[in-house]
């Protein structure tokens, strides 16, 4: 084995809050998108607005205002910490959701343009044939935007993978429970003689990013339906 | 019996019909932009018309008086359009299955799948996708599938359109089948009267949003000038 345990514990916690991440932004992600996609209302341009402040945001913003909110004394966070006993201060927990605040905008890009390529008479057909509207959201409409929320998780979890600014702004950078591959190189590069330490971490990224790349390109391939 | 009575407008063409339809087939003819396939949408509920009032038998389906609105799952309208619209993620049997199902706990449905597949030569096709069907085949499938749905009302918008002209004489026997067979009030929107010379109980000539003439079979030859 090329890379020591303490070594394959980060890159296992990187994967762990990078998948909560992602499927925490797309349980989210698909109602917004849905909205966004087929729905006209009164606040429309300012809900849209709200979902691509990540984007646009330093991200050092986004994680002191996460911090601010989810804090242990913040609005949000103690609440969730005395109903839930849910705690994202200073914990892996905090990491993901940082992860999934910051991938939002790009995952609900993806699920909106695939949810836009859906063939609305095909909604309407099945409305004719007796689906309710539900119905025809779970067996028409999700299924054909599928390529779409696809797309959205893999862009979600790459973004995961490598955020950095909110994370260390809002979590930390502790070892072992915070600390990710992207702040463990950060720690590295500002440690005297961390060079070599860096390398092997850049080198296992490179190769987790790759591998990720080649699998979700043949999920994609497979999960596309067929078009005549 | 149904019975339509409504003013809606869509863009340039400001529809004014007031028109019934009772058992066995009622074509509508009349030129492009005539608010043929309009009529179909309001009637399906695909549109909501600006004001009107359209019952089958007892059931009132839109009543804007009133304030009485039926969305299209709950019309039990089948509807078949010329471009058919089968749901590319299915097989041709679920493309069946699905009408069959959305028809829920209607009785009789298992005889109802036998015989219909029967009726309009499914087997065959049953276990194809839907992109290697011919022009002809698709348009079976679509008809099998609203059938399915158990419709009280059936509404064919150019249902032979997009089949190639050589090829419609091989649809045209099971529509006959289909109107001898099952007692189904039936709307037949066509620019090609021949099509269904000898086959309407019924003509409804639109123009302009408007019912220019409505006769019983008699006076079809007018519409000779449509080639098949």
């Amino acid at each position: 084995m090329p890379w020591s345990a303490e070594e394959l514990a980060i890159l296992g916690l990187s994967l762990r809050v990078a998948a909560w991440a992602t499927l925490v932004s797309v349980l989210v992600a698909v109602p917004v998108a849905l909205l966004l996609a087929r729905r006209r209302f009164w606040g429309w341009s300012l809900l849209n607005a709200i979902v691509h402040m990540p984007l646009v945001l330093p991200p050092v913003v986004t994680g002191y205002l996460l911090l601010y909110l989810f804090g242990r004394r913040g609005p949000i966070g103690a609440w969730l910490a005395d109903t839930l006993g849910l705690v994202f201060a200073f914990r892996w927990t905090g990491a993901a959701l940082a992860a999934a605040v910051m991938g939002f905008p790009l995952v609900v890009r993806a699920i909106r343009l695939g949810i836009e390529q859906v063939d609305h008479r095909l909604e309407d057909t099945a409305a004719t044939l007796g689906a309710g509207p539900l119905r025809v959201l779970l067996t028409v409409t999700v299924p054909l935007a599928l390529p779409g929320i696809i797309a959205g998780m893999i862009l979600g979890f790459a973004k995961a993978l490598g955020e950095f600014g909110a994370t260390i702004t809002f979590v930390s950078n502790i070892p072992g429970e915070t600390q990710t591959m992207a702040l463990a190189i950060y720690t590295y590069t500002q440690a005297p003689g961390g060079d070599a330490g860096a390398l092997r971490l850049v080198a296992l990224s490179v190769a987790v990013s790759l591998l990720a790349l080649l699998a979700s390109e043949a999920l994609a391939r497979r999960a596309a339906p067929e078009r005549p | 019996m149904l019975q339509v009575r409504v003013t809606h407008r869509v863009g340039a063409l400001a529809l004014d019909l007031d028109l019934t339809a009772g058992a066995g087939l009622t074509a509508v003819i009349g030129p492009s932009g005539a608010g043929k396939t309009t009529l179909l949408r309001l009637i399906a509920g695909l549109v909501r018309p600006g004001h009107g009032r359209i019952a089958s038998d007892e059931v009132v389906f839109v009543d804007t008086a009133r304030g009485l609105w039926v969305p299209p799952h709950r019309r039990g309208v089948g509807y078949v359009t010329q471009d058919a619209r089968l749901f590319p993620h299915f097989s041709v049997r679920n493309n069946l299955r699905y009408a069959h199902w959305c028809a829920g706990g209607a009785p009789g449905g298992a005889e109802d799948w036998d015989e219909i597949v029967h009726l309009l030569d499914l087997r065959s096709l049953l276990t194809r996708s839907h992109t290697g069907l011919s022009g002809g085949e698709v348009q079976r499938v679509a008809l099998g599938r609203a059938l399915l749905g158990r419709p009280r009302l059936l509404l064919l918008d150019e249902p032979l359109a997009a089949v190639d002209i050589g090829r419609r004489t091989e649809i045209i026997p099971y529509l006959d089948r289909l109107r001898e067979q099952r007692r189904l009030p039936m709307l037949y929107v066509t620019h090609a009267p021949a099509e269904i010379a000898g086959r309407a109980d019924r003509i409804i000539r639109l123009q302009d949003g408007r019912v220019v003439a409505s006769d019983g079979a008699g006076r079809l030859a007018e519409g000779r000038s449509g080639e098949i």
